[in-house]
Order: C-alpha cells, then structure tokens, then sequence
C-alpha cells in the first residue's frame, strides 16, 4: 500500500470522525483526491470505520463519480441528456474523443484525462454542457471540445478554461463559473428581492403550532414534483415521537430538464437556508441536511460561505434570534451522482452513508427517517415558498396561483424555443401560454415533468400547470415538429435503465425489456402487438415497482402512444413468415399431446395467462 | 392500542396480531401469497415484489406492508396473478436459469412459484447476461448464472451468522451479489454450513459436492406444490 493512500484515507476518515454513516464524505474524499477509490483503499476505510469491506464497495460501485478504477487528474463528463444530444452533444463527445485519442470510458494513456457521459447536469438551457471535475462549461461544440481539449493536455488545469464568467452569482469568487443564471421571468415568491432574517423573526414570532397553522393554511405543496401538502408533512414529524429531528433539503436536482434548483441555489441560498430553518423551529429539529447533488460540486463554497454569514447574523447555531432552547445547524452533504437519490427515501439512505436504495415505507420519514429520527424532506423552492409564507403572511400566498394548486412555480424551460430559462410564473397558466413566452409557437410536443412526468401534442396545449392537471417539479422540455417522439422516448427509457437502483424486480428488469422493444421498433421489426406488449409492461412496471422511479419510468413510453400512438403504428409492420414474438408451450406440445393421446401435467395453468398477445 | 388486527383478504375474514405483515398473517390464515425474497426467518426485505397486492386498492408489498385493522387485501385477482407471473418471468429472462441441469432443480422456489403461478414460457425475451461465478471458496459455489437478487444471503449472513460476507454492489441491471474479500469467496468467514447458504431460494449459493444425492422427482417440490404446507 502506498504511503500517499494511506495518509489520503485516514485523513479522510479522520475529517468524518471515523464515523461509518458519513462514508459518502470519506469516499467522495478519496476519490477526488486520488483519482478512485481502489480495493485497497476499501480495505483501509473498512478497517478505519470498523465496517465491512463489501460495505465499502457495496456504495462506491453504485454512485456514479466514484470509481474503483483508477480515472484520471481531470475526469470530462459530457452531458448526454435528451436536450443536451438535440443540441449536439453527440458531436461534442466525439470532438473530445477525437482530440484526445480515447474512446468513452476511457483514459489517455498517460493516465491523466478520462472521458465520460453522464446524465442530465442540469444545463439543459445551455446545452450541450459537459463537467470538468467540478468545472462546468457550457454553450459548447465540437470546435470548442478540441479546444479545450488541447487546452488540458497542456495546462492540466480545468480552471483555466473558464474565461468568461456567468452573471449574478456564477460571477462570485467563491464560484467563478461560465453558467448563465437565465432567468426570464421573476415572480414574488422566489426570486422577489429578500432581507436575510425577515421570514426567521416572523416564524419566531410565533409559536411552532402556529407556523404549521401558517403553512397549512398557504396550502403549499411539495414543489419536489409529488406535490405532498407541506404543513401536512411538518406535522406528522412534529406529532412524531423523537428528541432529535431533522430537516433535510433535497437539492438532488436530477430530473433531466430540471435547472431551476440550480438557479435558486446560485440566487436564493439564503431564503432556502432561512425556509429550513423555519421547518426546524417548526418541527423540533436541531439537524439541517442540505443533500446537494455531486454536479453543483462548484456551489458548495458559496453555499458554505452563506451558512457562515447566517451563523455571524445569529441565524444559525444556539439560541437562534435569541430564542433560548432553538438550537438548529445545517450541513451539507454532497451527493455521488445517483438520479434515485432524489427519492427522499433513497436520499435518506445516501445521508446514512449508504447506497442510494429508497426504503420500505412504513415507516415514513416523518417518524424514522435519518438515523431513525423523524424527519422532514422538502425541495429546495418549498424551503423558499415556506419563508415567504411566512414572511409575506398564508393568505398572501394562497391567493397566488389557481384555485386548487397555491403560489408560482419555478419553471427550467429548455428544448426547441427561442428563450431556453427559467421562469417563476403562477400556477395555472396553459402550456399555449408559456410556449408563446418562451417563444416556442411551433412546439409539437412538451415533456412536462421530466421524463417521469409525461410528454404531451399539441391537444393537450390548452391544460394548465397545476398539481391538478399538468404536474411538474419544474422540468418543461420542448421540442419541435420535426424531432423523433420514439428517439425522446428511448433517450429517456436509457435514463432510467442507468439510473435504476435495481432493487426491485420490475424497474430493474422492465427497464431493460422496455428498452429491448423500443429498439425492435426503432429497427423497423416492431409488429402491432408490440404496442399493447409495452402498454401491459409499463402497467406492470407503475403497478409493482418500490418506490417512485420504478413506478413512473414507463411513462415514456406509456405516454408517447398514448398521445403519439401514430408515430408508433408508422414503424410497425405485421409479423413475416415464421416470425414469433413468444413461445407457446400449449401450442407447441398440442402435436405430441395428440399423439401420445394425453395432456401433459402442468400446475395451475389451465387457465391461458397474460394478456400480451 | 389492541393486539389483534382484523382484517379481509380476497374477501375473507381474518384475525392478525399488530405489527405483523400482511404476508406474515395471511400464512397463519392459512393464505398464501407467492413470495420470493421474503423468508420467515429474515427481515423483510421487498425486492422481488411476487407478493403485491392491493391493500384498499393500492398496491403494496405484502412481505413489508403491515396489517391494519380494517384493510380490504386483493391477491388472487387475475390482474394480480398477472402481474407475479410478469414478475416472475422476469426474474427468469434477466438470469440464466437452466432448470433440467441444475441441482437446485425439484427443490428451487423460484421453479416452483413458476410451476404454481402457471408459467410455461416467459413472455419477455431471454436478456442471457454475462455473469461471473465464483469457485474459490473450497466448499460454496456462488453461481451468479442463477441469482435473483433476493438479499435472502445477505439478511443471513448479517442477521444469523453475524458474518456479512455478502452485499449487493452496482445499480441497476448491473447490481449483482458481492462477498466481504477482493479475494472472492474463499477470502471471506463463509461456511458451508452458514444460514446464508440454506436460505438460497435457487442454485446460487451451493455446497460443493452435492449432486443430485436426492434424485429429481423425490425433491421439496416435487411432490407437493410450493406454499402447500400454508
């Protein structure tokens, strides 16, 4: 064992407390410090932690940015989201193999630059994007990917690449990124100007009860994309019985097409800060988790640096506003790359230290969640919506919006339109009227929600988003007339088959036998009872699956034909000579059973089963 | 708070004791309900999902869900028959199970939950993955070929032999049985006499040495349907 990864792991342990439930810390540690976390280094941590060593494995072979194979100095992850590949991220990709003499997956052979994909980064409005450890660099092409590819070849370091910084602040020195904050529309709940502390004394104010009345009475809903009731939420973990609770904001903005989390990361920490410190007073908590997702790497500094500013304010730490007893700090906890992870469940797993695998349910977070205390799981914007609440007061709030979903949604519009952005607009607005604000009148088709939500034609385009219509977490996904509906269909299926966590048979295998069939119809080989096949799978799937990701992963599939049947019956042809989809066991014995003159013995299967065919 | 839960399944009344699954009362009932990765010495655990069923008419697992009083359980809806076949099939397309040369053959639960459900081929194409097996250890053979993810091994060897020589590693499609050794098998504290090995629903986790020492047609299942002692 070298001396360089001994000291490497046990300073990374040491920083962790030798504690086995912030395993994430110490891997993601080791692995940005060298390059993998190899067997050996397994071996060590487990000793370290006084675990095992197939723990160890067990989480560094399931999140995506860790690698038990050694990777290079400088680790390119291209971007191969749907969006991002419309936008030519395929060209760019190869523009980076090209110049750097590898294939995907691969490293140069000085060991210095290993090339990737990775799904959405959450910068579909700048596509194609790519990550450069931690750099993000967008708006590329091919000519830029030699470029740059050149540029790391000589230099060896990715900061230099970014020359031209982002506005607002992307521009900050604690960030110093090319991203764009693209917010074309600002509305009064997120992105309303904010005094850090004015939502705090209000809610402080005020008895916990009292501010559960508040937000109950706002009717908010989770802005996750569930749509949970938010004061719902808080008081199942008040009511839960615990000393020790937790507040945990989900900034695992992994739904591709979804950015707005990011923007509100770069723009309103703060007011997220203050909403998850509300929902601590609330609730009981002395723990706040902020889980942000491994590809915002680049706004932890500036996210650190706030939780220090809330801290010198008194906003944060002991006797919060004076108020004796309020005790309540937050952490930040980085993700691995794991999509499933935005499952509160699986989230609550990764916090643990553990794979990304959602949980059983019951228990509910609300009574055993992290570390078996109760806890309260929110989206970046409901933290942000919760202090308006209370800052702005519950009626305020209500009366924004439409009659059955309260307040504005933040909006992460990307895809064929002439103002890719984001846009905080009032619930209830028609899809007509935000394609016409985004300058997108020839849509031909919206992926609302992100591939877990649903894509819609143009005679849906008079529905409204709402949680009781159109629900999306933010992701709103354009593309138009000429693009190919199965292609955005397999790109999103793909998704989900690398992002399964495999726990559960049905989003682990239907995935794969989704994808299997989609490819035989792309291929021109696809027959009629083909559609009702994938219709009868993709139920199946919604039917049976664990948890959230497997439930909604067939839909889309499921709602390209619904809404787009005939680009499907286009690519199907009727069965050729000797062509059989399934094996039939009774037909195929029938022959025998005549001649041996009796039916063969088969348990429970006199009746005909499945009804694929 | 009293102990006793009544609830109905498939139409019939049963009594349970709170905090019992639904899967853990319908089999005092004497109600079976197909499962696979459940084990009534382990945890539960919820992966395989054969046991759905509707609970007021949502879906659950019946090996996690608990029992509540007043809960109106589906099993044996043909929608739900169904769907265990669908989930069953795809255990057996995602693997590579080859039942007329395998030892675990007559005494195989997922062969015999196949046999009960009624399933003669799967309606899913065979995905014929590339798995690794693992010889090293002198008396265990861990056939991968023939797993089925069920964490039935990973449970006893962590919850009864206090061991975890087993854990899954990788996601997905590519999420497969891993041992506590860089070494394999052989590294690792297993025996072959760990609960982790009895408990193996299918040929993954065998003693070595072992072929066909009862022949096929005296086995577990072949005389007597699975879930028939229920």
């Amino acid at each position: 064992m070298s001396e360089a990864l001994s000291t490497v792991v046990k300073e990374a342990c040491t920083a962790a407390d030798r504690d086995p439930t912030r395993l994430m810390d110490i891997v993601n540690q080791v692995q940005r410090k060298l390059g993998q976390v190899s067997p050996t280094a397994m071996d060590l941590i487990a000793s370290e932690l006084g675990c095992q060593r197939v723990e160890v494995e067990s989480v560094v072979s399931f999140y995506a940015f860790l690698s038990a194979e050694p990777q290079g100095k400088i680790v390119i992850r291209v971007c191969n989201d749907v969006i991002d590949r419309l936008e030519g991220a395929d060209a760019v990709l190869d523009a980076f193999a090209d110049a750097l003499g590898i294939r995907v997956g691969e490293t140069t052979p000085d060991g210095r630059i290993t090339l990737m994909t990775t799904p959405c980064v959450g910068m579909s409005d700048q596509a194609p994007a790519a990550l450069i450890n931690s750099h993000v660099l967008v708006d590329l092409d091919p000519s830029k990917a030699r470029h740059i590819a050149l540029q790391l070849k000589a230099s060896g370091d990715p900061h230099r690449l970014v020359t031209k910084l982002g506005d607002g602040n992307n521009a900050h020195e604690l960030v110093q990124s090319m991203v764009h904050n693209n917010i074309h529309q600002t509305g009064p709940v997120v992105f309303a100007e904010f005094a850090m502390g004015s939502a705090l004394r209000k809610a402080l104010s005020m008895t916990p009860q009292e501010v559960i009345r508040d937000v109950k009475t706002s009717r908010i809903r989770g802005r996750g994309g569930a749509g949970f009731p938010t004061g719902m939420k808080w008081d199942f973990a008040r009511a839960a019985p615990g000393d020790r609770k937790v507040v945990i904001c989900n900034a695992d903005e992994g739904e591709p097409g979804t950015f707005k989390d990011r923007v509100i990361l770069t723009e309103r920490a703060s007011l997220m800060f203050e909403g998850m410190t509300i929902a601590g007073y609330a609730i009981g908590a002395d723990l706040g988790i902020l889980y942000l997702r491994a590809e915002y790497l680049y706004l932890r500094a500036l996210l650190e640096s706030i939780l220090d500013e809330r801290r010198a304010a008194g906003l944060l730490g002991k006797g919060i506003g004076g108020k004796a007893g309020f005790d309540f700090d937050i952490r930040i906890q980085m993700g691995g790359g794991a999509y499933v992870c935005g499952e509160e469940t699986a989230l609550i797993s990764s916090c643990e230290g553990k794979r990304g695998d959602p949980k059983n349910r019951p228990p509910f977070p609300a009574q055993k969640g992290y570390l078996g205390r109760p806890s309260v799981v929110n989206n970046v914007e409901t933290f942000c919506c919760v202090a308006r609440v209370l800052e702005q007061g519950a009626g305020w709030f209500a009366q924004l919006g439409s009659k059955g979903t309260s307040g504005t949604k933040v909006l992460s519009v990307s895809g064929d339109c002439k103002r890719p952005g984001v846009y905080e607009l009032e619930f209830g607005i028609t899809l007509a009227a935000l394609l016409k604000l985004v300058g997108a009148e020839d849509a031909g088709a919206v992926q609302v929600g992100g591939p877990s939500g649903q894509l819609v034609g143009p005679a849906s385009f008079e529905r409204t988003i709402c949680y009781d219509d159109l629900a999306t977490g933010g992701s709103i996904m354009v593309f138009n007339r000429s693009r190919d509906i199965l292609g955005i269909a397999r790109g999103f299926v793909e998704f989900f088959c690398e992002e399964s966590c495999g726990y559960c048979t049905p989003c682990r295998v239907g995935n794969e036998l989704l994808k299997e069939r989609l490819d035989t119809i792309i291929a021109g080989r696809g027959e009629p009872s083909d559609l009702a096949y994938l219709e009868e799978l993709g139920a199946i799937m919604k039917l049976a699956s664990r948890c959230g990701l497997g439930q909604t992963s067939a839909n889309p599939v499921l709602t390209t034909i619904k809404h787009f049947r005939p680009e499907y019956e286009a690519r199907l042809r009727a069965p050729q000579r000797g062509e059989q989809r399934r094996f039939d066991f009774n037909a195929a014995v029938a022959g025998a059973e005549r001649i041996a003159g009796h039916q063969s013995v088969q348990h429970g299967a006199h009746e005909e089963h499945g009804t694929a065919e | 708070m009293t102990d006793s839960v009544k609830l109905k399944i498939d139409g019939k009344e049963i009594t349970a004791k709170a905090g019992q699954t639904i899967l853990q009362a319908a089999a005092m009932a004497g109600i079976y309900i197909p499962h696979l990765c459940a084990h009534r010495e382990l945890e539960p655990w919820g992966s395989c999902r054969v046991c759905t069923v509707k609970v007021n008419g949502r879906p659950q697992a019946a090996c996690t869900q608990p029992v509540a009083e007043g809960a109106v359980v589906e099993s044996e809806t043909p929608e739900l028959v169904n769907v265990r076949r669908a989930l069953v099939e795809m255990l057996f397309v995602e693997g590579n199970h080859v039942c007329p040369s395998c030892e675990k053959s007559g005494n195989c639960e997922l062969q015999a939950t196949a046999y009960r459900l009624g399933i003669a081929a799967p309606r899913f194409p065979y995905t014929f993955p590339k798995r690794e097996i693992d010889a090293s250890h002198p008396d265990i053979i861990l056939e991968r070929n023939r797993c089925i993810l069920c964490a039935r091994c990973v449970r006893a060897s962590t919850e009864v032999d206090g061991k975890h020589a087993f854990d899954f590693v990788g996601r997905g499609v590519h999420k497969r049985i891993a041992v506590n050794a860089e070494a394999g098998l052989a590294g690792t504290s297993a025996a072959a006499t760990d609960k982790a090995l009895s408990v193996c629903p299918v040929g993954c986790l065998m003693k070595k040495r072992v072929g066909f020492a009862v022949p096929v047609g005296q086995r577990q299942f072949d005389e007597k349907q699975i879930g028939s002692e229920i």
